[in-house]
């Protein structure tokens, strides 16, 4: 356990170090929901019957933005050589660094989200399903996007891959992140989308590592 | 300080190796063995072979024919236990610009559940203790690769896998890391260096990769 943990530190070290990289992800959050208002017009009630959509695909867009740095700078670097070298499972050092992407973007979206939604007008009981469908769904994010980016690991052009292997799998977090907000806008029980998110998050933590181990062995090659 | 090993006389062996980079064969039929406390040598001209032969003694790459096995047992059983018991030192030094050399090395140490006391003697050995708290950014390039070869220190490993270690050295560091192998090889080590510069090492086995380059049909 000792490397795993290791490996968390030393990724969230590099994050705040190099702090630019996860401020740019909340940047580019803040700045895409706040352009809405501006395209669609300032009218409230517009604003809020879109802002649960609004957010939660700005926040995928934005945790697509920073799928790239899960795996690339090791690879170029020769870290994730001797990463992989490590007595550690691959699958194990996956997981500790989709956990140090997570804490670096998923949940600083999720602390944002509120806000940026009181922007758009959300009404009020939407608030805390927002929260909880975002805490649950973002690890998902990370999780699903670390095989697309362990899949495009040295391709040219690997951005535009990278998101066309990974958007359409990040649907159903969408999906059902977007209905437990709306659900809750209009009365009913979130419960079942709370906890079909939590199906998803339980079904990535094994199967995402998985994948993306065995996607990143033949680029190590 | 000679470590109790068990009496076989080889302890890590390879037997019919043949490896191919893309559409290219590049050496076949290649057999070594390596006994507790020796060194092999690899040589040969460019692409010929002496760094796939290391990433497949590692276990990086899988080969294309041929087993490797070490005390008898082929390692592709049990690859996590191979990859605990060797240190891989390619071209890159895989630094991170940001992170100081103390903490890299902390970094790799507990990569490898070793405990932190192998740290201080590690970044010793190599003359690092002054840049310790450097961050990587500012170091010249043979310190970058003391750093990266401290990395055998700061865990214990019986197998050390070395792709042209003396790259951007001075003398007195090759002089360092020579004494590091040849404490190492006391201890009941094993190494295995490619290399283009002659290297003075005691009882070293040399393997001259051209000697197994696929005959032309083959390829």
């Amino acid at each position: 356990m000792t490397a795993f943990w290791a490996l968390v530190a030393r990724d969230l070290r590099l994050a705040l170090r190099q702090g630019s990289d996860a401020a740019l992800v909340v940047a580019f959050f803040v700045l895409a929901v706040v352009l809405f208002p501006f395209g669609v017009g300032p009218e409230p009630q517009l604003l809020a019957r879109i802002a649960s959509g609004v957010v939660w695909v700005t926040a995928l867009l934005a945790a697509l933005l920073s799928l790239d740095r899960l795996f690339q700078q090791d690879y170029e670097d020769g870290s994730l050589e001797v990463i992989a070298l490590a007595p550690l499972p691959l699958e194990a050092a996956v997981l500790a660094k989709c956990l140090a992407h997570w804490l670096t973007t998923g949940l600083p979206l999720t602390v944002v989200a509120p806000a940026l939604a009181a922007l758009l007008q959300l009404e009020g009981p939407g608030y805390l399903p927002l929260i909880l469908a975002m805490a649950l769904g973002t690890p998902s994010l990370s999780l699903v996007g670390a095989i697309g980016a362990a899949l495009s690991l040295g391709a040219r052009r690997a951005g535009v891959l990278l998101s066309l292997l990974v958007l359409p799998l990040y649907i159903p977090v969408l999906i059902f992140g977007v209905a437990a907000v709306e659900q809750a806008v209009a009365g009913f029980a979130i419960r079942p989308h709370l906890l079909i998110l939590t199906a998803l998050l339980l079904a990535a933590l094994p199967l995402a590592p998985w994948a993306a181990a065995a996607a990143l062995r033949p680029a190590l090659e | 300080m000679s470590l109790p090993l068990p009496s076989p006389a080889r302890l890590f062996e390879g037997s019919a190796l043949a490896c191919r980079r893309g559409e290219r064969l590049v050496f076949e039929e290649l057999d070594f063995a390596l006994a507790p406390g020796g060194a092999l040598l690899l040589t040969g001209p460019n692409g010929s072979g002496k760094s796939s032969l290391l990433r497949l003694m590692a276990g990086l790459t899988p080969p294309l024919a041929g087993t490797l096995a070490w005390d008898g047992s082929p390692i592709a059983e049990d690859p996590a236990a191979h990859r605990g018991r060797l240190h891989f030192i390619g071209h890159q030094d895989a630094l991170k610009p940001v992170l100081t050399v103390a903490e890299t090395l902390g970094f790799w140490a507990a990569l490898r559940e070793a405990p932190r006391d192998r740290v201080l003697p590690a970044v010793q050995k190599f003359h690092l203790a002054a840049l310790a708290e450097w961050p990587c950014r500012v170091l010249s390039a043979g310190q970058r690769r003391r750093l990266a070869l401290a990395r055998l220190l700061a865990s214990p490993a019986p197998l050390w896998l070395l792709d042209e270690p003396t790259t951007g050295l001075d003398d007195a560091s090759t002089k360092d890391l020579l004494a590091a192998v040849a404490e190492h090889r006391s201890g009941g080590g094993m190494v295995v260096i490619a290399t283009h510069l002659p290297l003075p090492l005691a009882e070293a086995a040399t393997l001259s990769l051209e000697k197994f380059a696929p005959r032309r049909s083959a390829a």
